[in-house]
């Protein structure tokens, strides 16, 4: 009896640690197919066409007889809503992260976090059409342009949705800094502000680089939202208040129209071929400055 | 001279009286020694001689504590120039992981001592030098100061407080983390420093206080009990409780 107990554990165990690394498996498994599937279509699309032309071509016309497959205006696009989403949600992410964590009582912190956290959960299509309804008649107005669909719009809601990244993890990092640093500045004389300018931040630095990585590759690969706000044009554009169109606005957009298994189609997968380094550098950079702060 | 008094001076965390009815005269250029079982308070009453309880979430205090005729939890005092005034020592080395150079000019800077790289390297040699830490670092000052020993980091936390020329330095437990030979040099440090400065140092090594000290108080339970020159303390205290705990019979 002893011995059929011991060894129906010892099946059960077996069962079990199985089915964990199944699991375990399965997810690196899905990345490697889909990084696989990516690879192969974008290789068949690159062995028809330059790829010095598809990264740097200027112009985007994939229907035309002689079709030009330029991605540079996606490229610009992207770039150029990414760096302006990034410009307004850094600054404002690391203050309120420094707010939450230094300056608030713990009431306003509990409050504040669960809205962050709330802020983060919204779906992107309800921020592009808040963006829409209520942010895009408003840029046309105060700059008086001709379209309120513009880069400018894009980065400003996708701020919208990187600073909840932004926010929760250089708080954590920012949390994270010893006490004894900060009793150490302020028995030396330093202002609650110098403790945080000179000490905290950049003690904390590492961590919220990684954030506002995270941030970028979150705003990077954001497609409902700049469809709906960014006006879709496939120009290279010129200034901020320019219609753009990003890498993957154009994915969304034109996957539906295009012929299954023609060169358009694998065209796509090249961009999001492109889509996926970019995001993965970022992520990767993030990834080594979130270890450097775990290291501290 | 009369350098840190404490008139009716309490302390709360929460509904938790910590320090009660505090009453002390702390004389200058001396080393005051506050002994006692831990948790009796010891380190809550010197962190609030620089006001580091401050940032103590719900803690509250009445009564004054006054350092050269001024009562430093008086409304219109600036915190900063407090801290500023009234150095400070803790347990662990607590260094920021920056260079030992910075770790020093950081307190010259922020209290606009220093602005220029010559006066600022003067200040960092000169404070470096009287801790003895000069010889051990010149060429490695801008390595970062977390890569010294345990014993040079706290001698460097002391020289980071000598450079921004305080009148009071206090210490608490300094010695704690450190191995025999390594206290000793400090206590040594510690005594040299009596010439200039008025100490206060926590500790629950009583024949550390009994080294290094010339008044000795001791706290038991937030109240202090007695307070005397170290030697009276020592050798003929006149409470009972005094006597039960210099002698080890003490039992909470």
């Amino acid at each position: 009896m002893y011995y059929f107990g011991k060894n129906m554990r010892k099946i059960l165990y077996i069962i079990i640690e199985s089915i964990i690394f199944f699991c375990g498996i399965l997810s690196i498994i899905f990345v490697i197919l889909i990084f696989g599937f990516l690879f192969k279509e974008s290789f068949v699309f690159l062995k028809n066409y330059n790829i010095v032309k598809f990264l740097f071509g200027r112009f985007w016309y994939p229907t035309l007889e002689t079709a030009l497959f330029g991605i540079l205006p996606f490229i610009c696009g992207s770039v150029l809503v990414s760096v302006g989403a990034c410009i307004i949600a850094v600054p404002i992410g690391i203050m309120t992260a420094l707010f939450i964590s230094e300056v608030a009582s713990k009431n306003i912190r509990n409050i504040l976090k669960s809205l962050i956290e709330l802020m983060a959960a919204i779906p992107s299509i309800v921020i592009g059409f808040i963006g829409m309804a209520t942010i895009v008649p408003i840029v046309k107005n105060v700059f008086s342009i001709p379209t309120g669909l513009t880069a400018f719009t894009g980065s400003l809601m996708l701020a919208f949705m990187a600073i909840p990244t932004i926010v929760t993890i250089s708080e954590d990092a920012i949390h994270s800094v010893p006490w004894q640093y900060r009793e150490g500045a302020l028995a030396l004389g330093a202002t609650k502000w110098q403790m945080m300018k000179i000490v905290i931040l950049k003690i904390a630095m590492p961590g919220i680089m990684g954030a506002i990585m995270l941030g970028i590759g979150r705003v990077v690969g954001e497609t409902m939202a700049v469809i709906m706000i960014t006006g879709n044009a496939a120009h290279i554009p010129t200034s901020i208040f320019d219609p753009v169109r990003t890498l993957t606005a154009t994915i969304a957009t034109e996957m539906g129209e295009t012929v299954k298994g023609g060169i358009h189609y694998k065209s796509l997968f090249a961009i999001g071929f492109v889509l996926f380094i970019i995001t993965f550098i970022v992520n990767f950079i993030a990834d080594i400055f979130l270890k450097k702060n775990k290291n501290l | 001279m009369l350098k840190i008094k404490a008139n009716n001076f309490n302390l709360y965390y929460n509904d938790f009286h910590v320090l009660k009815n505090i009453n002390i005269d702390i004389e200058e250029k001396k080393i005051t020694a506050i002994i006692g079982p831990s948790g009796c308070g010891k380190s809550s009453f010197l962190k609030s001689i620089n006001r580091i309880n401050d940032i103590v979430e719900y803690m509250r205090v009445n009564g004054e504590i006054i350092i050269s005729g001024q009562n430093i939890y008086d409304k219109r005092v600036d915190v900063n120039s407090v801290r500023k005034n009234v150095g400070m020592v803790f347990q662990r080395p607590n260094l920021f992981p920056i260079s030992i150079y910075e770790n020093i000019s950081f307190g010259l800077k922020i209290n606009k001592i220093a602005n220029n790289k010559s006066t600022i390297m003067a200040i960092v040699e000169e404070s470096l030098s009287s801790v003895m830490l000069l010889h051990d670092v010149k060429d490695k000052l801008y390595k970062s100061a977390l890569l010294l020993t345990l014993e040079q980091q706290q001698r460097l936390c002391i020289a980071r407080v000598l450079a921004i020329n305080p009148q009071i330095i206090l210490f608490d437990e300094p010695c704690s983390s450190l191995d025999n030979v390594a206290t000793k040099k400090i206590e040594e440090l510690i005594m040299k420093l009596r010439e200039k400065y008025t100490v206060v140092l926590v500790t629950h090594n009583m024949q550390q206080a009994a080294r290094i000290s010339n008044d000795t108080a001791v706290m038991i339970c937030g109240r202090i009990i007695e307070f005397a020159s170290t030697e009276q303390i020592f050798t003929c205290p006149s409470k009972k409780e005094t006597e039960s705990y210099v002698t080890g019979r003490f039992m909470i």
